[in-house]
């Protein structure tokens, strides 16, 4: 692809001398992935579509709803239960039609990851848990690509970019470096249950769209083995520089083969210590005995499930209503990725250590997908 | 300094101590000051420099607890 010299397009960022009509070239040439168009996806996507990026690839399994949209500003009120991905990439071509947009409609997993990420030349990462998070990283450092991570929340936003070479020191780092293991997720906060504010992914997600733009041009310099933090609530900005470790406790996936047997959500909920129970086992239990399943979702949240009958009581709740658990049968608690029904089963088993109660892995998102694929076989 | 989820924890965003020979020293004063520091993933830095063994800290060094957080 390539852009005529008397496209104004581009007019404001070419008139930079150290920018010019090289990289925008470069731009155009490239192809780059937004992994998520949640928060931190919807801005990086606008910026990365205004400036010219050739291919922008975009992938999310999710719906919009209502809570989104304080923060995931590429989509309207009319747009809610609509995939995102399709949604956020009919708004992008009204923005600009020149460059080619891919919509991937589906949960980026260890088995579609690896292929996927192949066909870019730069991964940003806009996803919501530390699943994922993991996974991403994982797959960049055997595919060599340079990833741009961006999380937020509440108040306080990370950037950084990892996986590219430092010419200057020949070091290269990644997530690993930064939290070689993932935190108990019975400690750990998502945005669905501890908030964050709208503007912040804005300024994060923004922030990733530039380091991409600046590694993909090489104009300034990036933020290759550094991480920065921002406060919004004090202005404060922090950099950090990484530095790689040398010796891993956790081992994690060196080649493809590794990867493709590597179970990132019980990497991620391991150290939570509660009973876990798998979508095939959900599903033999299902059929096989008389089990209680809890949803602790909020009540608004989607997808709505329709399949199978469950109790709702969303977590910020069960506290209150543990007693009115009837505790007859086993308990399966789900929510929507598998983190919250941790939290639901260690409340639970504080109160009844006896009683057998499992977390659905993966939440109704992995059932889901569990469903869809073999509804289509 | 402390960030995220920390900082509620040690209830500030920046806490002074004195007399620190190193980070395993820190960590052990922190852990017996704030016993749920101690169930919580962080990384360390040292003058903003991030460590993955014990460090030596002099007077005035600035040290930086950075939790993890996934949102997006």
């Amino acid at each position: 692809m390539s852009f005529t010299q008397n496209n104004d397009r581009y007019h404001r960022q070419i008139i930079l001398k150290e920018f010019g009509e090289t990289s925008q070239q470069k731009l155009l040439n490239a192809k780059v992935l937004v992994i998520g168009a949640g928060g931190l996806g919807c801005p990086a996507l606008l910026y990365l579509t205004a400036a010219g990026v050739g291919t922008i690839g975009i992938i999310d399994f999710d719906v919009v709803t209502i809570t989104n949209l304080h923060r995931q500003i590429l989509f309207s009120e009319n747009d809610i239960g609509k995939q995102k991905a399709a949604t956020a990439a009919i708004k992008l071509a009204q923005i600009n039609p020149e460059i080619q947009i891919r919509v991937y409609n589906f949960q980026l997993t260890n088995k579609n990851a690896i292929e996927l990420l192949a066909n870019y030349d730069l991964v940003i990462d806009g996803t919501d848990n530390f699943a994922t998070r993991y996974l991403i990283n994982d797959a960049c450092v055997i595919l060599n690509k340079p990833l741009v991570y961006g999380s937020v929340l509440r108040f306080e936003g990370q950037v950084g970019v990892f996986n590219l070479m430092d010419n200057e020191t020949q070091i290269k780092t990644n997530y690993r470096d930064l939290f070689p293991e993932p935190p108990n997720p019975l400690n750990a906060l998502s945005c669905n249950e501890a908030g964050v504010i709208g503007v912040l992914p804005g300024i994060i997600g923004t922030m990733q769209a530039t380091e991409a733009i600046k590694i993909i041009t090489g104009v300034g310099k990036t933020l290759c083995n550094k991480i920065i933090s921002y406060n919004a609530l004090q202005n404060l900005f922090y950099d950090f520089e990484i530095t790689p470790v040398l010796n891993p406790i956790e081992k994690f996936p060196q080649n493809e083969m590794e990867f493709l047997n590597f179970n990132y959500e019980w990497f991620c909920s391991l150290k939570a210590n509660v009973s876990v129970i798998s979508i095939i086992e959900f599903e033999e239990l299902r059929i096989k005995e008389k089990i209680t399943i809890i949803d602790v979702r909020e009540r608004n949240e989607l997808p709505l499930v329709n399949e199978f009958d469950f109790i709702s009581i969303p977590l910020n709740d069960l506290p209150n209503l543990l007693a009115s658990i009837p505790t007859d049968n086993k308990i399966i608690f789900f929510c929507k990725s598998g983190n919250r029904s941790l939290k639901a089963v260690k409340l639970f088993n504080e109160k009844y250590p006896q009683l057998l109660a499992y977390s659905l892995s993966g939440g109704i998102n992995a059932w889901q997908q569990f469903n869809n694929k073999t509804s289509l076989k | 300094m402390v960030f995220g989820q920390l900082s509620e924890i040690i209830n500030a965003s920046e806490l002074a101590l004195l007399a620190i020979n190193n980070t395993n020293e820190l960590n052990k004063i922190l852990f017996e000051l704030y016993p749920i520091l101690e169930e919580m993933k962080f990384t360390i830095a040292v003058n903003k420099k991030i460590i993955h063994e014990n460090t030596p800290l002099n007077h005035k060094d600035i040290v930086a607890l950075l939790p993890p957080f996934s949102g997006g």
